[in-house]
């Protein structure tokens, strides 16, 4: 796909795409009104995409924490079907990625490993959302006369920054162990990585997520990481790649609420890694007598 | 003849050992003064008389422990294998039975807990703590399947005086039997205890420099906190200090875990078994004077039980005996300092303030030493600092609540996620309510109960990571 | 007889349910009371106050029930400083030896009345027993609940027997035994408790003494909290006998410890609170007596009536 010719095959002019973020289910242009420059790969102009602000980051605040209940509760088997009906929609959609993924500088053979890969990678957390509390709860034998169990349970709205070195899959992978973990989530995508992510806004809207459990946001990392670090009524922020400085930084931040932190490395190391559904939970313990 | 008889002072004996006069720093397996040779005083909370005089670590002892602690971890520890690091943490686990009446009358004396539970629960848990996790040293691997385990290094650790031994038990044998080595820095009204531990260290033969112990106030902690040597700092304490530890370790690699303040809301239903829901209450809020982070100390009661719960409850409170405690018959024993002594009252005077009404039951106290007989204020607003901020001590905030929903509004609308609980004689309830509850530890029909095997720790500004049960591993391994 | 319809509305019994493990958990604390030195002398005195001797046997002789009724009165030779018991507890065909064998004592003669201990007799012959049983003296009467009656559900019956029962005790105090340790549960206990209490029983009891197990500190507790429930729910004290298998001086102070802090002092007295026992008394007697010497004693030395 070709976003700076003016013209087509045949003559026809192109009808260009216009990049929305995802809040709470709909698509939504920045509140301030300001867009980024895309750059194309060879250099030139590729596109415009949404500069989020802190308020559309607020917004999408409430998004998120208004549908926490409801995914947290939702069943593990729900959560399942839809995370696998993402895949679904992706693999329907995968020639249009690849594109994509072209388009902002991919090769098309590394454009077609990324976009099967994060197919499979939802596939992979589709298949855990019934199972990793079966792998990470526990029955804990006490000495007293006493049922007692720990399960995990959501730690309600996470925030996650994208890195961009893989568009997609950075993405995809970050999103899926935290709402298979049963939080929603907003994330950040930048640079051109945007594109591709607001292009899967569109697959996530058709997999049958609620509204508000994915909102996808794109912009700046260094005008908003201090966002999504000091607000109060975010759980926990992961972020791939940043320096040492915007670390220590969102570390203090999220001291504010002890908010979760967890940096990680960019990269595939970890994609497949059910321990990051950990990250994001909590474990509860319950305790009840056992009597007559 | 019969209605006025009562129970006689029952004093548990103090004869069979000796403290001594004063208490060096543990460090390298050896009992050492502070580099500054200074000292400070620990005090009975119950009759305000000095115990002992212990050595006030600085910056340059907690720069001596964690390198000794470094060069233990590299030289030995982390070289022994599981099974062997089991068997010391077993025999540290038989030391502290075989000198359980030892170590329960001195945290009696030190920190003012009744004798009554620092001899059934304190020391026989922190017994149990070891014991349990010795046989994990040699099982890490079933801890985290699909996962290669390792230590991390050197943990610091810092914890409060509300249980000075199980703290120690809690922060201490997780670690080691994960092969970590340790510098911890007990609070500054209760360091007694843990030197006794340090002692046992020495009677189990622990490698030297695999446990230390640095004394002293908050400066001493700050000093650990900010030794650039460690890998694992665990901190047990306010959710105040616990946000200005995140902030200190921002910008360095050092792991993190905290287990903060709470305010657990204790909701009662009408359909529960009221008698047991309100030894429920007492347990919840009267337990250690109430110096329990996980205390339900906002008390949610449906409208149609309140009466009878509160009619029932004062009762109840009556027969709680505040007092020495070393007597066997005491259930409120010494605030444990004058400063939290202070603190609690001030809070008496806000709630008054407020508007809540206060409710104290009339049993005398002594004169000498710190004590609050148990409280609680009725009338009391959502809004309100005795509703909202954490007391420490035995005081109760009641409100009444309609409806389950408006129970569960009411308990997660706190930032603290630490514990709470619930009584209700209806199942279905129970898994409701015990879902709805944003918090770490959930009682239903219990409280305040304790295993090494339970995982422990709070959600939101309660605090991150857990202690105890398979979960409480994670804080101290790393995992590829 | 009356009729079971007229259940509900004399008697309107609350569902108050009981957990196990809470009970056995406040059982547990209130057994951690040290009671020493002079709080254990007075205990142990108060306890002896409250003691319905007993005998229940079938082999049970005019002789035999003198002979008790002797220890009654004097329980150790050589003490003056020692309490008489509450009452001595006899079958009804012996009510008349320990009336006279008591007389001028302030001592009270209870019988178990209504076909003791299992009560499967009908109605008609229950209430000819007790009627009997006061006839012949009796002050008190300890009945028994019909079991099968209650483990079937059929409460209103067992309401109706008891309040039947009660008329024809006329004066005579009303114990009613609930035979513990075949209703299951603590649960039960304490609905049978209310039952007994809503249908005019002057004191609840937990055993006859027959089945095991009896009066545990667990049930003794549960029945307890019924009770303080009932008085403030109606303001009328109803009293509380343990019965059966407590057999020593620890247990006694333990039960006294219970009473204080569940009920209150106010209980605290022979007209509230009463142990049913045999063996009890000796045990005790030897702890006073090593209290008053200093030496544990040998059973030798106290008699075993």
């Amino acid at each position: 796909m070709s976003r700076n010719g003016t013209s087509g095959k045949n003559g026809r002019l192109d009808v260009r795409k216009t990049y929305k973020m995802l809040v709470g289910g709909a698509f939504v242009r920045s509140e301030s009104g300001r867009a980024l420059d895309v750059e194309a790969p060879g250099g030139g102009w590729l596109g415009h995409v949404c500069r989020a602000s802190r308020k559309d980051f607020r917004n999408a605040v409430v998004a998120a924490r208004k549908a926490a209940s409801g995914w947290a509760t939702a069943t593990s088997y729900l959560k399942g079907q839809i995370l696998y009906r993402a895949a679904e929609m992706l693999e329907g959609r995968a020639s249009g990625f690849r594109e994509v993924l072209q388009s902002i500088g991919l090769s098309p053979v590394a454009a077609k490993t990324e976009v099967s890969q994060a197919i499979d990678l939802l596939v992979y957390y589709a298949g855990w959302a019934d199972k990793y509390l079966q792998v990470f709860g526990a029955v804990n034998p006490v000495a007293t006369p006493h049922f007692n169990f720990s399960v995990t349970e959501p730690m309600g709205v996470v925030a996650y920054v994208a890195g961009e070195k893989r568009p997609l899959l950075d993405l995809v992978s970050g999103i899926a162990p935290i709402v298979v973990g049963g939080n929603t989530v907003i994330t950040l995508s930048t640079g051109r990585a945007a594109v591709a992510a607001m292009e899967l806004g569109e697959v996530l809207e058709t997999s049958d997520f609620p509204p508000g459990v994915i909102n996808l946001l794109c912009g700046l990392r260094e005008e908003l990481v201090g966002q999504m670090s000091s607000h109060m009524d975010v759980n926990a922020l992961v972020v791939q790649g940043g320096d040492e400085k915007e670390h220590t930084a969102s570390r203090e931040a999220c001291a504010l609420n002890l908010k979760r932190y967890f940096p990680r490395d960019p990269g595939g190391k970890g994609d497949e890694d059910p321990y990051r559904i950990l990250d994001t939970v909590e474990i509860k313990t319950t305790w009840h007598p056992v009597g007559g | 003849m019969g209605a006025d008889w009562g129970y006689a002072p029952a004093p548990e004996s103090a004869d069979h050992f000796k403290l001594k006069d004063h208490y060096g720093l543990f460090i390298g397996g050896k009992f050492v003064p502070a580099v500054s040779g200074k000292r400070f005083k620990t005090i009975n909370p119950a009759n305000e008389k000095v115990i002992a005089e212990v050595a006030d670590g600085g910056e340059k002892d907690v720069d001596k422990a964690v390198k000794t602690a470094r060069a233990a971890y590299d030289k030995v520890w982390r070289k022994l294998s599981g099974r062997e690091r089991g068997k010391y943490l077993y025999r540290i686990a038989r030391i502290i039975q075989e000198r359980s009446r030892e170590l329960a009358v001195v945290e009696s004396m030190d920190g003012g807990k009744p004798i009554r539970e620092s001899r059934d629960v304190d020391i026989p848990l922190a017994a149990a703590h070891f014991f349990y996790h010795a046989g994990w040293a040699d099982k890490l691997g079933y801890a985290f399947p699909g996962k290669s385990v390792s230590p991390i290094g050197v943990a610091g650790q810092i914890i409060p005086w509300n249980f000075p031994l199980l703290m120690v038990a809690w922060k201490v044998a997780p670690a080691l039997a994960c092969g970590n080595t340790v510098v911890l820095k007990p609070a500054e009204t209760t360091p007694l205890t843990a030197l006794l531990f340090a002692e046992i260290c020495q009677e189990a033969g622990l490698p030297e420099g695999v446990f230390s112990l640095v004394t002293g106030a908050g400066a001493t902690g700050a000093a650990l906190v900010n030794h650039p040597g460690l890998n694992k700092v665990a901190f047990t304490g306010s959710t105040e200090v616990g946000k200005l530890i995140q902030k200190s370790l921002a910008g360095r690699g050092t792991k993190l875990t905290l287990e903060l303040g709470g305010k657990a809301a204790h909701i009662i239903f009408e359909d529960a078994t009221i008698d047991q829901a309100v030894e429920g209450i007492i347990n919840g809020i009267y337990f250690n004077q109430g110096h329990v982070c996980c205390a339900g100390s906002r008390l949610l009661v449906q409208e149609s039980v309140e009466e009878e719960v509160v009619t029932k409850l004062k009762a109840r409170m009556e027969t709680l005996m505040v007092g020495d405690p070393l007597d066997k018959n005491t259930d409120i024993g010494a605030i444990n300092s004058k400063a939290q002594c202070d603190r609690i009252r001030d809070y008496l005077k806000i709630g008054e303030e407020e508007g809540a009404e206060l409710f104290q039951t009339q049993c005398s106290v002594p004169e000498k030493g710190y004590w609050i007989r148990p409280s609680f204020f009725t009338k009391v607003a959502q809004s309100h600092r005795i509703v909202q901020e954490e007391i420490f001590g035995p005081v109760l905030a009641i409100q009444s609540f309609r409806t389950l929903n408006e129970a569960l509004e009411k308990a997660n609308n706190t930032p603290y996620g630490l514990s709470g609980g619930v009584w209700t004689d209806k199942g279905a309830k129970i898994f409701k309510v015990t879902r709805g509850i944003r918090a770490g530890v959930i009682w239903a029909n219990t409280f305040n109960k304790f295993d090494p095997t339970s995982p422990f720790g709070g959600y939101k500004e309660s605090g991150y990571g857990r202690e105890g049960g398979r979960h409480g591993l994670r804080p101290y391994v790393e995992l590829s | 007889m009356s009729t079971i319809s007229t259940l509900s509305s004399r008697f309107n019994i609350p569902s108050h349910p009981v957990d196990e493990v809470g009970i056995k958990e406040r059982v547990a604390r209130l057994a951690t009371r040290s009671i020493k030195k002079f709080s254990k002398v007075e205990g142990l005195k108060l306890a002896l106050s409250m003691v319905d001797l007993t005998t229940l046997e079938g082999a049970d002789t005019p002789g035999r029930v003198r002979q008790l009724c002797t220890k009654a009165i004097h329980l150790h030779s050589g003490r003056s400083d020692l309490p008489m018991v509450a009452a001595v507890c006899v079958y009804p065909t012996m009510v008349r030896v320990a009336r006279e064998a008591l007389k001028g004592t302030p001592i009270k003669v209870a019988a178990v009345a209504t076909a003791f201990p299992s009560g499967m007799n009908p109605l008609a012959v229950k209430l000819e027993d007790t009627r009997y049983a006061v006839g012949e003296g009796a002050h008190e009467i300890d009945m028994v609940i019909s079991r099968g009656d209650f483990l079937r559900g059929d409460y209103a019956r067992v309401a109706d027997e008891i309040a039947e029962v009660k008329k024809a005790c006329g004066k005579a105090h009303l114990k009613v035994i609930l035979e513990t340790g075949e209703l299951g549960t603590l649960d039960r206990v304490r609905l049978a408790s209310d039952i007994a209490m809503e249908a005019g029983a002057d004191f609840i009891k937990t055993s006859t003494g027959k089945i095991q197990p009896a009066a545990t500190p667990e049930v003794v507790l549960v029945m307890l909290q019924a009770i303080s429930d009932f008085f403030r729910k109606t303001g009328k004290k109803i009293g509380m006998k343990p019965a059966g298998g407590i057999a020593n001086a620890k247990a006694a102070l333990n039960l006294l410890v219970m009473v204080r802090e569940v009920l209150g002092p106010a209980w605290l007295n022979p007209d509230l609170f009463r142990i049913g026992a045999s063996k009890l008394p000796n045990d005790i007697l030897m702890q006073l007596e090593k209290e008053r010497t200093g030496v544990y004693q040998g059973g030798d030395y106290f008699s075993n009536d």
